[in-house]
């Protein structure tokens, strides 16, 4: 295909998974504990979504990848440390809240105003990359509604391989229920993908991408406009953790057949 | 006073999927605590009218369908033309849909084209001095939420197994037809079909009574010193197969494919649970050589009875979130109960 496409990947930091988390309440809202001290990942689906869309850049000449990240300035300095190493992008960033109980509509419009505010960026060419959900608010709706502000009406959750053919046809495959896909093709861009996992591993460090990236990225970051993005219209009565701690009974030095015999039984109990 | 919209969508045979039911009695049971709230039906699909006569009995006030060829598939741009049409002839302010591959899809789109707002992953929903409250969990399922919203409509994406199905008789059902235009614009997006994996690797099975966990220890060297995955593949797919189990998988046993791993051949991403996988349904749970902390349990998190079987009594999977933990060599124990199974 001639001309490349224009990949905007819109993903942010999450609290790293292994991180303990307890709620609070905040002065504008639910939000997490010592949350701007917890370390921070990329967004896992986000994360992938990324890579194949590096992936995709490399593949089809005269494409370029941005990526698209509200969080807070500072937090989103610490994560490009680590991600600029591994896929070439330029950053749009935005500075506000990343916090699972934001309210998506806003996110989304956020997210939106700023792709559209991109420099450059030919909407005709536009593959809209994003996380089938994120890690925080697990909502998987802000991707549809980003491309719906956009006037994108292709839309793919849940995509775990995209194939472009010579004429720029996408082929898509996306999950749905009980371990299946879904196979489409749709005409080209504009398109929105929200990815699962792909196919690809997370590349290795690379510290010449890094350098590359960084000289825009800085900038990037300094020219940052901030966001109020908050809870919205949501009124929270309350956040908890699960408090349900079940009582363990260990079973020990005990042969196999009885195990297997009374594990069988309570199948089938 | 509230009006509520229950969507719904056919599946390839005509028939309603089971959460469409268990969606259908959490709207019932929502109007029934509002004081009797007004329930409209919205089905979508190539020929509804199975559809509508299975569910006529449920005392809708009416069922409103959005059918033909072109919604025969599911896809972004017809879904959510379907649903703005039924929204806007409903006009309710509540909509509640089953969470199903295809509304999650649309939906959003759907309820910002309805100057909406939408929840999704509803786990419980609860009048509360007269206003509905939604439950859903944040942050992968580590930490739950009650809430509310004034903008209407508001759609909620009911999850499956949280509501039990609605049962009623059969019956014919008078179904409003309504007449959607559809440009070719909303056709560049064609479905090609579904890829099924053959009978012998279809490992997960929404509805089966049991999931089953299986751990990295399975690709890890056993007493002998050597891996024995081939063991570990037939062993588990002879579980999965003879306890008709539906099978899950820790984040770090499927990593080991795109890490160069040996791994178990039948083993994809699809098949995770947990943090950054699936959380599913199921009545009882058998964990086996799983290994890890909280973060990486939740996808214990909605299974009822659960049990564990690992060589480490101090296992994060089993302490505190296990009913029971075998400590034991899962290779032998799988055998043996395979072999009572079979």
């Amino acid at each position: 295909m001639s001309g490349g496409f224009h990949i905007v990947v819109c993903g942010s930091l999450v609290p790293d998974p292994l991180q303990t988390l307890e709620p609070i309440e905040g002065p504008t809202g639910p939000a997490l504990k010592n949350e701007m001290m917890l370390p921070a990942v990329l967004d896992p689906w986000a994360g992938h979504a990324l890579f194949e869309a590096a992936e995709l850049a490399k593949n089809v000449p005269d494409s370029k990848v941005w990526l698209v990240s509200l969080g807070p300035k500072a937090k989103l300095q610490q994560l490009m440390m680590s991600i600029a190493q591994k896929v070439s992008f330029e950053l749009v960033a935005i500075d506000g809240s990343a916090g699972g109980f934001t309210d998506p509509f806003d996110v989304a419009a956020t997210l939106a105003d700023a792709i559209g505010k991109i420099d450059g960026l030919d909407r005709s060419k536009l593959l809209l990359f994003g996380g089938c959900a994120s890690a925080s608010r697990d909502s998987g709706v802000t991707m549809q509604m980003v491309a719906e502000r956009l006037d994108i009406v292709d839309q793919f959750l849940a995509v775990d391989k995209l194939t472009v053919g010579d004429d720029g046809v996408l082929e898509i495959l996306e999950r749905i229920e009980a371990g299946q896909y879904q196979a489409s093709s749709c005409d080209g861009a504009p398109a929105m993908l929200g990815w699962a996992t792909g196919s690809l591993p997370e590349p290795p460090n690379n510290p010449q991408v890094g350098m590359m990236n960084m000289r825009t990225v800085m900038p990037a970051l300094q020219r940052a406009q901030a966001a109020q993005v908050g809870i919205g219209g949501v009124q929270y009565a309350a956040v908890e953790l699960p408090k349900q701690r079940r009582e363990t009974r260990v079973v020990n030095d005990t042969p196999a057949e009885e195990i297997a015999q009374e594990i069988v039984d309570w199948l089938k109990a | 006073m509230e009006k509520i919209l229950l969507l719904a969508h056919t599946q390839a045979d005509g028939s309603l999927p089971k959460a469409a039911y268990e969606s259908l009695n959490a709207a019932l049971t929502l109007a029934t605590d509002l004081g009797g709230a007004a329930v409209t039906v919205g089905l979508i699909g190539a020929d509804v009218q199975a559809a509508a006569d299975s569910i006529t009995a449920c005392g809708a006030t009416n069922i409103l369908a959005v059918s033909g060829e072109d919604f025969a598939a599911s896809r972004y741009s017809t879904d959510t033309v379907a649903v703005e049409a039924l929204v806007k002839e409903a006009a309710p302010t509540l909509v509640l849909a089953p969470t199903s591959s295809r509304f999650s899809r649309c939906l959003p789109g759907a309820a910002y084209r309805c100057d909406g707002r939408i929840e999704t992953h509803i786990a419980d929903i609860k009048v509360n001095d007269g206003a509905v409250q939604v439950q859903r969990w944040y942050y992968r399922q580590r930490m739950v939420a009650t809430l509310a919203r004034a903008q209407r409509p508001w759609f909620l994406v009911v999850d499956s197994g949280v509501f039990e199905p609605w049962q009623g008789t059969a019956g014919s059902a008078e179904v409003q037809a309504l007449e959607v235009a559809i440009g070719d614009d909303c056709r560049r997006t064609k479905v090609i079909g579904v890829q099924t994996p053959d009978s012998d690797t279809q490992t997960i099975r929404p509805e089966a009574e049991v999931l089953f966990v299986a751990g990295a220890g399975w690709t890890k060297k056993q007493p002998d010193g050597q891996v024995h995955i081939k063991k570990a593949e037939e062993l588990i797919l002879g579980f999965i197969n003879s306890g008709k189990a539906s099978l899950g998988s820790s984040k770090s046993l499927v990593d080991q494919s795109s890490e160069g791993g040996e791994v178990i051949s039948f083993m994809s991403h699809l098949n995770q649970v947990g943090q950054t996988g699936s959380t599913p349904r199921h009545p009882k749970g058998l964990a086996t050589c799983c290994h890890g902390e909280e973060p990486h349990t939740v996808g214990w998190r909605f299974i009822g009875e659960r049990r564990a079987i690992s060589l480490d009594p101090n296992c994060g999977w089993a302490q505190g979130k296990a009913d029971v933990l075998y400590v034991a060599d899962a290779f032998e124990v799988i055998a043996k109960v395979n072999a009572l199974l079979a």
